[in-house]
């Protein structure tokens, strides 16, 4: 039976087991919506705005591993995913965005809302399409599938012109595509895994640096044994939190600008660097010219282009995590040597001496709300179980910080391209997919006005968001940098007349707490987690003045940290024998 | 160092956009850049040339392989190649540089492809060094337009780049 081009869509969505769309309509996706009427399989969620509906795609594709759907119309449908868009295809998680187009003949005319949504998206996906003719219509699809989820994941954008989505042909699905111009390799090279394990059995100084891609790649659980076989110390990425339990002893923390001190100072002083999907990115490395000045490095990433472009490598492997780092193991085990734990020893001792500074220190008898300490008790409540969406700044780093992720999918953040906006609707996304779960939105007073429109969109669906609102009344982050490096000239990071958040958050529907004093953080937490069912905003009051610590400045190296206001000038680098 | 990246990428709309849109983003450089269609009409080739150091250049034909568009590239500069460029120049031809052109035309083994009371338009192939050498010789009269065609290459012997 021939199919409209309209129908074809919803059928390859039904095809690939999508479960939600998130979108918006509009003209030129009409037709799209009108074959979405008539079928109950795919469920849509209506957003409020559509970079609401990108973050939602996404914050259910970090959660869950399976791609996230979009559908927005043209114009400037497309143009308020970009953000979203943006933000997927940073942090390489993916997506699939199905954009209307005016019809085809009117393509290049300045028709209404018409834009050229190939040629905005183009520097921001993994790929995209402009369906020309209704016989390629299902095929695009797959291969838009195909191609978002496989290598190293990304947004992919397929547009189609109204009139496509009118026309009529045969709708026959393929179980599989191939393409000759995109390949994505899977298995490293046996001779660079060889020559990694020899780095890594005679290492003395060695640490595990590992990023987002034991996500992406599900590799959790050979890190784990893998870390756990050589006795090497682990450090985490912004992006790879709960990969690796950070209840584990051999897990030093996060790394980077506002990482642990024990972590970025075995990143200075280590002689063999392991890392696998983690792209060496500014935030992680400090002053490249300063870097991990003794290491050795592995480097094992699915997309060849993350390996040697900031950092030069030893041994390069490009291949899938999961199973470059199975063959590692199975390389280590073929060589049956018993682990020396006396080799590493001194290393240990040299760590836990970094550790015992206690690098996330906070006044604990302040009459005002410390932000770190709402976070710590959210933790303890959950009990650090729930999944965490966060918006963008110093609420982000906290939560990075004091949350402590035991378990891998349940941090869900704008880490790459920093998206304020993100953290409400990507919990949306994640409450869908996990209805049974507590989710968890931890964001400032900034960063949740961005899209707070989404309040509706969780009415409407009856999504119980525990929104976390760290209220210091500044854009915090922004403060700390103007604080630190501009003489304490705030310039536009107050916010003034801020709404009534509890009021506001009832005039959607949702119940709001406002929380004020340190007493009252563990029983407000309390009863909003209890309330199952309801949406609930609660606004803590915090400390104005809070900064996030420790921190590497620009310009400076791992062993540089800011410890805390009082530690004055950094640390100096202790030699290491 | 220079280097000419020839590339086979899919015959489609926005591939040389995704391509040029690359090197913007990335802040590489394009020296030149020709495409067309070769004898399979799916498949177009493009010639780069490009200037960088290794590091760079190692990045930049990472980023092409990773564009999906991007079939297969080759670096001809990594080995022996044979590379061209075609060079259209219209020149005043008058007086003694009448004559002069013309000599000056077969010494280059260029042509003549077009005549006028006063104008010549000359046809030049050849290298790219041979093609500066012969707008400096030109320097006898007035040159009135250049029109240069970018550099294409191929590999020599048995070396190619097919799929």
């Amino acid at each position: 039976m021939e199919l409209t081009g309209a129908e074809i869509v919803i059928r390859c969505l039904q095809d690939e087991g999508v479960e939600y769309i998130f979108g918006y309509p509009g003209g030129a996706a009409l037709h799209i919506y009108d074959a979405l009427y008539q079928q109950d399989k795919v469920k849509h969620i209506l957003v409020r705005h559509e970079q609401g509906a990108a973050h939602a795609a996404d914050g259910y594709a970090r959660s869950t591993g399976k791609p996230g759907v979009v559908l927005v119309t043209s114009g400037p449908g497309i143009t308020n995913a970009v953000t979203g868009i943006a933000t997927a295809y940073m942090d390489s998680i993916p997506m699939v965005v199905v954009s209307g187009q005016v019809p085809t003949h009117l393509i290049g005319d300045d028709a209404f809302q018409e834009v050229d949504a190939v040629g905005i998206t183009r520097p921001c996906v993994k790929h995209n399409f402009l369906v020309k003719d209704v016989a390629d219509l299902a095929t695009t699809m797959k291969k838009a599938f195909y191609v978002a989820s496989s290598g190293r994941p990304g947004p992919v954008l397929v547009d189609i012109p109204k009139d496509i989505t009118a026309h009529r042909t045969e709708y026959i699905y393929p179980s599989s595509v191939s393409m000759r111009s995109y390949a994505p390799v899977a298995k490293g090279h046996p001779k660079q895994i060889k020559r990694a394990v020899d780095l890594l059995l005679a290492a003395e100084r060695p640490i595990i640096y590992t990023g987002g891609g034991i996500v992406l790649a599900h590799a959790e659980e050979e890190l784990r044994t893998l870390v756990r076989r050589l006795g090497h110390p682990c450090t985490n990425t912004l992006m790879g939190l709960g990969s690796y339990p950070a209840n584990d002893e051999l897990f030093l923390g996060m790394l980077g600008m506002h990482g642990t001190y024990e972590a970025n100072m075995a990143m200075h002083g280590c002689d063999v660097m392991l890392a696998i999907g983690a792209r060496f990115d500014d935030r992680i490395t400090g002053d490249l010219a300063k870097f991990a000045p003794y290491a050795r490095i592995i480097h094992v990433d699915v997309d060849p282009s993350s390996i040697g472009k900031n950092v030069k490598v030893e041994v390069p492997i490009v291949g899938d995590a999961k199973s470059v780092v199975r063959d590692l193991i199975k390389e280590i085990e073929r060589r049956g040597e018993k682990l020396d734990g006396a080799k590493l020893e001194k290393w240990w001792k040299q760590i836990n001496q970094w550790r015992s500074v206690k690098c996330f220190s906070y006044d604990r008898t302040a009459e005002v709300i410390k932000p770190q300490f709402v976070i710590e008790k959210l933790h303890e409540l959950t009990g650090g179980d729930a999944f965490v969406t966060s918006d963008v700044g110093q609420h982000q780093m906290w939560a990075a910080q004091f949350y402590g992720f035991n378990k891998t999918r349940r941090w869900i953040n704008s880490g790459g391209l920093g998206t304020m906006g993100f953290g409400l609707p990507a919990a949306m996304g994640v409450q869908l997919a996990h209805p049974d779960s507590t989710v968890a939105c931890i964001t400032g007073e900034a960063s949740i006005i961005m899209c707070i429109q989404e309040l509706s969109t969780c009415k409407q669906y009856d999504l119980p968001i525990k929104i976390v609102n760290l209220n210091n009344r500044y854009m915090g982050m922004v403060r700390q940098w103007q604080e630190f490096f501009y003489d304490r000239r705030y310039s536009h990071s107050y916010m003034d007349a801020l709404p009534d958040f509890v009021a506001l958050a009832e005039s959607f529907g949702h119940i709001g707490m406002l929380i004020e004093k340190p007493g009252d953080v563990e029983s407000a937490l309390k009863e909003g987690l209890a309330l199952k069912d309801r949406l609930v905003f609660m606004d803590f009051i915090t400390d104005q003045t809070e900064n996030v610590y420790p921190m590497i400045a620009a310009g400076k190296g791992h062993n540089e940290m800011h410890l805390s206001p009082d530690s004055g000038e950094t640390p100096q680098e202790r030699e290491l024998a | 160092m220079r280097h000419i990246i020839s590339i086979l990428l899919e015959n489609e709309a926005g591939a040389l956009s995704r391509v040029a849109g690359l090197f913007s983003a990335r802040g590489y450089n394009i020296e030149s850049l020709t495409v067309a269609a070769t004898d399979d009409p799916t498949l177009s080739r493009m010639t780069l040339v490009t200037r960088g150091s290794d590091e760079i250049i190692e990045q930049i034909v990472k980023q092409l392989n990773k564009l999906v568009d991007v079939v297969k590239l080759q670096d001809l500069t990594e080995g022996a190649h044979i590379e061209r460029e075609l060079m259209l120049v219209k020149v005043k031809a008058v007086d003694v540089a009448r004559e002069e052109v013309k000599r000056l035309v077969d010494i280059f083994r260029g042509r003549i492809i077009d005549v006028t009371d006063s104008t010549y338009t000359l046809e030049l192939t050849g290298t790219v060094e041979k093609l500066d050498a012969f707008v400096k010789a030109l320097e006898v009269t007035e040159i009135k337009e250049v029109v240069r065609s970018g550099v294409t290459g191929i590999a020599r012997g048995e070396r190619a780049l097919t799929i």
